[in-house]
């Protein structure tokens, strides 16, 4: 990884030298903590704080829907890990990034830490986490210790999508591992075999936590409208609190619907969730419903195509099938 | 606006949303209506231009107020007036409803019928199985806002 | 001094919760936050901070504040009286009841806060001594004593016991209330827990975090500065920092249409939010900056201005945790202090 980190700041910092790009969107870290990571523009006098490795877990390519319309000259070199690109390729088709002005550097990636399982697993103050493949070797103070990367990792990097970046102008490759990666919907076909009670008291525990902060929908690279209609004043439904345990179903029920179809399943949600609600569940359901009914669709990896909600078959499914499918 | 009044008495009298399409169902309703053909008083309508109007919020909005079941009606597969709107509609509530279901909330309150301007006969009896259906699912207790409910002040 | 028998909590709680409402951090689905304790329920020491903070039951996330109703002609107008009821605050650490102090400064000036005033009156809290304080914790910044919290009862542990000690009228009365179950010791062993959190805390990393040059004085100089610009790229605006602060007071009151009647209620808002100080004319804080900004001057120059140099931040490091873009007031302290680290 520090092998990497050291390629993309070379290759970042050429570009800037030979004016391909203006400035850099990557990661820095403030030196309190490891985990504290934040996507940082860089330019020429700030490139040695560039930083890559595996705290370096959000998503960049939102921040390309602003950093678009900031940019009057020459282009945003942009670092995208592989799932990234999925998001990127999706803001292009939506056409709220100018692809004229990204210059995509794609690096590989070998999963990211999720801090709050790192603190569970009992690792306080960790100073450095070296990377062996399918464990982490993590120092802290008292020592340093060996934990599996399954107990470690992200979600969204426990079920990755794959280490081939669906968009890139260059990328930068190293002859990391993959790891070994899980079922994506094995999650939610648990979910689907709980009965209807058992659905809704999971539901309601789950989504009671929630606190309406937001970050879900914010940091959502699908989540680009102007305005949104939980926020407009006008739409009966812009309440900044759930009074009530519809408030947060209909919160929450309406984003992911809003996603379907357009969510590439970055995982960030769940990520940035204060209340550690397992937002992808959601996601997962309709990416799945969509494989199943309408035949398999992956959002972001081709932005030429047409996003199963925006397309129709004749002889599609009726909405029947959900009572007859049974399960 | 209030539309559950219902809950104060006994006897479960559910409360209905139907989505009617103006071009279709919603003609289809006026039919059963001037061909004498009963659909039970549980069923409110709403007109909408097309089936595809029906934004998802709309049927949780419906649930939010107090409704036992939602009905969409359009017009038949490849009879949309404007061409494709059925289409996108049934893919919505395809998905909608099985999120629906994955929250644990019964399957058999929502439902899409295509009843066409012609089918008087098939808006009535749509209407009639759908309020049964209701009538054995019981009171929505899973999908409502308590303050919308009238016991509660 | 008293102390009961870790095993006998929960008959402590049971004595409790029988004659008032007893509310505790509680973890449940993963997440430990404060819960009404109900008979079989575990009180959640393992996590040192809840998501929320206590301010939620002083200023809750939510609250009815009055309800209009509508029969025919006639509308009746109906208070809420939910905020008298007496209640009990198990486990608050010593970063949260600071915050309440804070929130006293806001909610209880006049024109006092009438639903926040009836709810402090009516509880009883109960601190709880961090034993295991964390490496995100700074609360020895702002002068909080996280070994010898305060409020109206403080409570210390160890491996086996549970020690009380009532500090005010009110703790001693909830103290002789439970007689029963508490016995009185000696206070040496409180004196080993309190020295042990003590060097505890002399080795977080944050032990050092200085406030020079922040407060009421520096106002313009920094509001100013270039640095806001770098410091708030990432913010995404939404309001985790917010909402799990307990210093964070900006609230929000919105009417609900029942359809038979309004429902009107209070709920936190974010300063952090671009419908934040919306007005006919617009927002007078267009750029995510310009509201990234506020929040912090608000907690390190513009509180301390109007309140006697108190700062409004209490260095629980809940934002440290749950910025889903690591962006924090340590940063923003750091970045201003002189000597950036």
């Amino acid at each position: 990884m520090q092998k990497t980190a050291g390629l993309i700041k070379k290759r970042a910092l050429e570009l800037l030298d030979d004016g391909t790009v203006t400035r850099v969107l990557a990661w820095s870290r403030s030196e309190d903590f490891i985990y504290e990571v934040s996507p940082t523009f860089f330019d020429k006098g700030n490139i040695d704080k560039m930083i890559y490795d595996s705290f370096c877990a959000a998503n960049l390519s939102k921040y390309l829907i602003r950093a678009c319309k900031e940019q009057t000259e020459g282009k945003i070199l942009a670092v995208l890990k592989p799932c990234d690109t999925y998001s990127f390729n999706q803001l292009l088709c939506e056409h709220r990034i100018d692809r004229e002005k990204i210059y995509v550097l794609a690096v590989p990636c070998t999963g990211m830490i999720d801090n709050d399982k790192l603190k569970k697993a009992g690792f306080s103050g960790v100073t450095k986490v070296i990377d062996k493949g399918d464990s982490l070797d993590v120092f802290t103070p008292d020592g340093s210790r060996s934990v599996a990367k399954k107990d470690v990792l992200l979600e969204k990097c426990l079920c990755c999508k794959g280490s081939e970046p669906m968009a890139y102008d260059e990328k930068i490759e190293t002859d990391s591992k993959p790891f070994e990666t899980q079922d994506r919907f094995a999650c939610v076909e648990k979910l689907e075999k709980m009965t209807p009670d058992e659905r809704f008291a999971f539901w309601q525990g789950e989504l009671s936590k929630c606190i309406r902060c937001n970050a879900c929908r914010n940091v959502c690279p699908a989540c680009s409208c102007m305005k949104c209609v939980f926020d407009n004043p006008g739409s009966g439904v812009a309440s900044k609190a759930n009074s009530d345990s519809f408030e947060e179903k209909l919160f929450h029920i309406i984003r992911a619907f809003h996603v379907a179809g357009r969510c590439t399943d970055c995982g960030e949600c769940s990520r940035v969730c204060p209340q550690g609600i397992p937002l992808h569940l959601l996601n997962r359901k309709f990416i799945k419903d969509i494989d199943d009914i309408y035949g398999e669709y992956q959002a972001g990896r081709d932005p030429a195509s047409r996003a199963p909600l925006v397309d129709y078959r004749s002889e599609d499914a009726e909405p029947s099938i959900v009572e007859e499918r049974g399960n | 606006m209030q539309i559950n009044d219902n809950l104060e008495k006994s006897e479960f009298k559910p409360l209905i949303v139907a989505f009617c399409c103006n071009w279709c169902s919603y003609a289809g309703a006026d039919l059963a209506g001037t061909g004498r053909l009963a659909y039970p008083a549980d069923v409110k309508i709403i007109r909408v231009p097309c089936s595809c109007r029906v934004n998802p919020m709309f049927i949780l909005k419906a649930f939010e107020r107090g409704a036992d079941g939602v009905i969409i009606c359009g017009c038949h597969p490849g009879d949309c007036h404007y061409s494709t709107g059925n289409y996108y509609a049934r893919r919505r509530m395809t998905l909608l409803f099985s999120m629906l279901d994955y929250l644990g909330i019964e399957r058999g309150r929502t439902r899409v019928e295509w009843v066409s301007a012609a089918e008087g006969q098939k808006f009535s009896l749509v209407m009639n199985d759908f309020s049964k259906q209701i009538h054995q699912l019981g009171e929505n207790k899973k999908l409502g806002d308590i303050r919308c409910k009238k016991q509660q002040d | 001094m008293y102390k009961i028998s870790k095993e006998k909590l929960s008959s402590l709680f049971e004595t409790i919760s029988e004659r008032t409402p007893l509310y505790m951090p509680i973890m449940k689905n993963g997440q430990s936050d404060f819960y009404l304790w109900q008979s079989g329920d575990e009180y959640c020491d393992s996590e040192l901070n809840t998501v929320r903070s206590a301010k939620d039951l002083f200023f809750p996330q939510s609250e009815n504040i009055i309800s209009f109703k509508k029969e025919d002609r006639k509308i009746t107008v109906e208070a809420n009286e939910d905020s008298f009821k007496k209640f009990v605050l198990f486990g608050v650490r010593g970063c949260d009841l600071k915050g309440i102090e804070v929130l006293d400064k806001v909610f209880l000036a006049q024109p006092v806060d009438e639903f926040y005033a009836a709810k402090r009156d009516s509880a009883v809290i109960i601190t709880a001594a961090c034993s295991r304080p964390e490496e995100t914790c700074f609360c020895r910044t702002f002068g909080v004593d996280a070994a010898a919290p305060g409020g109206d009862v403080t409570t210390w542990s160890d491996e086996t016991e549970l020690y009380w000690r009532p500090n005010t009228d009110k703790g001693e009365r909830l103290t002789q209330e439970l007689s029963g179950v508490l016995s009185e010791c000696g206070d040496e062993k409180v004196g080993e827990i309190r020295s042990a959190i003590a060097s505890k805390l002399e080795k977080l990393p944050l032990r050092d975090l200085s406030l020079e040059g922040w407060g009421e004085s520096t106002v313009e100089e920094r509001f100013d500065s270039e640095n806001w610009e770098k410091l708030s790229e990432s913010c995404l605006g939404c309001g985790a920092c917010t909402f799990v602060c307990p210093t964070c007071q900006c609230y929000d009151i919105r009417d609900y249409d029942t359809g038979h009647g309004i429902k009107r209620y209070r709920c936190w808002d974010s300063c952090m939010y671009n419908d934040f100080t919306m007005m006919a004319h617009g927002t007078p804080r267009p750029k995510q900056m310009q509201r990234f900004r506020q929040r912090f001057m608000h907690k390190l120059a513009y509180f301390p201005a109007n309140n006697g140099g108190e700062f409004s931040c209490v260095g629980c490091g809940r934002c440290i945790r749950k910025c889903p873009s690591r962006l924090n007031i340590v940063k923003v302290i750091r970045a201003f202090g002189g000597s950036e680290k």
